[in-house]
């Protein structure tokens, strides 16, 4: 008898249940309207789809905000065209698959362009869609190399744009300033295995060390999420490498560099952008700190009045300073914002036209121009950490 | 005599349901109202329930907690990319090895892990799953950490309607066999199970090789769609949505797990505009669900006809119900 009722119940909530999924579905058409894209709009809808919640939040959660106060100034400026730029923020979850299912959302609302996703990963899970809207994406940290460009047939991704570098300039650039700048001629490397990035820098740093007649005395690597170090650390003592190259994530990069110190290796170490972080002192510590060096792009510290306006802004409204994942958000916005002018339209396919044909675009993380693979040439800040202070080289 | 007819009818019933649902979708999808973003949602929705009824069989009929489906989903997404996209053989001969890669990995890890029950069956499955992560994050031959991307589209809606029927059709005739008898016996009491003659290993195995052979299949059908794998999507917290999903639909109740990865799919397709309190609010639905229905949605009952008819004061029905 009991179990009667419980089922009855249980049926009527489904049918709730249901009806409810239907409604949504119906809500979800409304807003669907092919006619507000590009030039008869009274706004230009700009897709940001960035990573709100999972392992990278933070990245996403930083380029939205940077993004956003970008839209804010050319907002209060007048906006582009004469029209108000309308963000509309979406959460991929630092999933490919959500990544995929945002943008398709995006597109059916009628947006000009998209800003992010942060990881290579979640840029390549949204290419497909974007190259069949026929809507530029502008990548504002991802490096990896073919990101925009497909490896098997060499062909670039028409859609696809980023205000980054790639992986492999990093590396390079990193080899060329130890060499040159440090002076030092044998080298370990002691990166993190667990992402392409890491290995990408390790690959391109080698490659380009050697080349220069350095010498690789130790390669060995660690797992995102270690905490335990030494062991290798004493390996690669042993080898008395000049400099040491650690490609990786604040979060293992910070916690090694302190058992480094402590076990007395006191020679340079270096590394990319991913060590760009407050915790990196916070658990490091400023004086391990002294004499690491990272590539990155841009420092808060540049007294440029576009960066140190960018930074003021930024730290009202946020509380804390902005790092590059907000400046490059900032700077993909800002990027959109002058093609949508030079093109005289909020055509995705004539922004494509005009992101193709950037030249000295003046960012805050550097002047760039857009080369024919849909890269940024600009140039790359090595910053030193100096008593627990950003000191950009 | 009577009962045949009455099968047979309900036979015919149930293929041109399935007949018109099909059609239906596939002229939607053609005149263009179904457009991608609905396309992207329906095949989460076929992939999610394909994994959530799989992973029933194994935690809602046989009772053995399960935390390493994504796990057995990721050797079918690699298996089946390697077949197609490095080694160019057709889709189907990838579908076909992604079950089995992932039905042999199942049988591998279920034959010592199966000896353990409740929490440290979940420990073992769970450190599985992670451990296939962690390979498939250091072999080179399939990119590494960024995995392979460039994977055509083949999961359409034909197959991946009829790898959600197929799916449903196996899972549910098993479990109404002598072999779903035995399986469900193990859950009930394993002792007693044991001394009625039934090989309680035999069963369990069987029912994790099956399950995990349908993850295999989702994850082959997920890797054809989604353009790109990789082995960081796979993750421990990948295991954790299905399991939430046959959580929520009622553990040992199919119709329940095919509701529940729909209203998953359908809540989180609606909460994408709430991007800043999404996750919050999506929290927050399970555990009301949770709280008023600790049971899950169905409990562990099924829902069909008959019950529909039950609250539609279908008073000559409710005398033959037991």
């Amino acid at each position: 008898m009991l179990d009667k009722k419980w089922a009855k119940k249980g049926a009527l909530l489904v049918l709730v249940v249901f009806m409810l999924s239907v409604v949504v579905g119906c809500g979800g058409g409304q807003t669907s309207d092919k006619e507000s894209k590009g030039d008869g709009a009274e706004t230009i809808k700009v897709g940001i789809n960035c990573e709100l919640s999972g392992p990278v939040a933070s990245y996403g959660d930083n380029s939205r905000n940077g993004a956003l106060i970008a839209i804010d100034e050319i907002n209060k400026a007048g906006g582009v065209l004469g029209k108000q730029l309308e963000p509309l923020v979406r959460d991929c979850q630092s999933k490919t698959d959500e990544a995929m299912n945002v943008s398709a959302a995006l597109a059916d609302e009628g947006m000009v362009a998209q800003i992010g996703p942060l990881t290579s990963g979640t840029v390549e899970g949204s290419t497909s869609v974007m190259m069949e809207n026929q809507i530029p994406l502008i990548a504002p940290a991802a490096t990896a190399n073919k990101v925009t460009v497909d490896e098997k047939t060499g062909k670039v991704r028409d859609y696809i744009f980023r205000v980054c570098y790639r992986d492999s300039d990093q590396g390079v650039r990193m080899a060329d300033f130890a060499l040159n700048t440090l002076k030092v001629k044998k080298a370990a490397i002691f990166g993190s295995t667990s992402d392409d990035y890491a290995k990408g820098l390790a690959k391109y740093f080698k490659e380009e060390f050697e080349a220069k007649g350095g010498t690789i005395v130790a390669e060995e690597g660690f797992m995102n999420l270690d905490k335990e170090f030494r062991g290798t650390l004493t390996k690669i003592r042993g080898k008395n490498p000049e400099f040491i190259y650690v490609p990786g994530y604040y979060t293992e990069v910070s916690v090694l560099i302190k058992q480094a110190r402590e076990l007395g290796i006191t020679v340079p170490i270096g590394g990319g952008d991913g060590w760009d972080s407050p915790d990196m002192v916070k658990v490091a510590g400023a004086e391990a700190l002294n004499d690491t060096y990272f590539t990155n792009h841009y420092s808060v510290e540049d007294p440029n009045p576009a960066i140190q306006s960018f930074v003021k802004a930024y730290e009202a409204k946020h509380k804390k300073a902005p790092d590059s994942f907000a400046a490059l958000g900032y700077d993909a916005v800002k990027l959109l914002a002058d093609a949508i002018t030079r093109a005289g339209s909020a055509d995705p396919v004539k922004i494509k036209e005009a992101l193709e044909q950037t030249k000295d675009f003046a960012g805050i993380t550097g002047t760039m121009s857009i080369d024919e693979q849909h890269n940024p040439i600009k140039n790359i800040v090595i910053i030193e950490y100096k008593d627990g202070k950003l000191v950009s080289r | 005599m009577q009962d045949k007819k009455r099968t047979w009818g309900k036979f015919i019933l149930e293929v041109i349901f399935l007949v018109a649902l099909f059609t239906l979708v596939q002229y939607l999808i053609t005149v263009g109202i179904l457009n991608r973003y609905y396309q992207i949602n329906l095949t989460l929705m076929g992939i999610n329930i394909i994994l959530a009824v799989s992973l029933n069989l194994i935690n809602g009929f046989t009772g053995q907690l399960s935390l390493g489906h994504a796990g057995f989903m990721a050797i079918g997404a690699f298996a089946s990319v390697i077949m197609t996209t490095l080694l160019d053989y057709p889709f189907i001969i990838g579908i076909i090895i992604a079950m089995l890669a992932a039905a042999l990995a199942g049988f591998i890890i279920g034959v010592p892990t199966l000896r353990l029950k409740g929490d440290y069956l979940a420990i073992a499955t769970l450190g599985f799953g992670e451990i296939i992560r962690v390979v498939l994050q250091n072999i080179d031959y399939t990119g590494g950490p960024a995995g392979i991307s460039g994977i055509a589209k083949m999961t359409t809606w034909p197959v991946l309607f009829i790898a959600v029927v197929v799916t449903i059709v196996v899972i549910v005739n098993m479990i109404n066999s002598s072999y779903g008898r035995a399986i469900i016996s193990v859950r009930e009491d394993e002792v007693a199970a044991e001394v009625m003659g039934i090989n309680t290993t035999k069963y369990k195995v069987l029912a994790f090789v099956v399950g995990a052979a349908f993850a295999g299949l989702a994850g082959a059908l997920y890797a054809h769609y989604f353009y790109i794998v990789k082995p960081e999507t796979f993750n421990f917290l990948k295991s954790f949505d299905i399991l939430v999903m046959v959580v929520l639909g009622g553990l040992g109740s199919t119709t329940g797990a095919v509701i529940a990865a729909i209203f998953i799919t359908v809540l989180n397709a609606f909460l994408q505009e709430y991007a800043a309190v999404r996750m919050i609010i999506y929290a927050l639905i399970l555990i009301i669900v949770m709280i008023y229905r600790p049971q899950g949605l169905l409990g562990n009952k099924e829902l069909s006809r008959k019950s529909f008819n039950r609250i539609w004061g279908g008073k000559h029905v409710s005398s033959t119900n037991k």
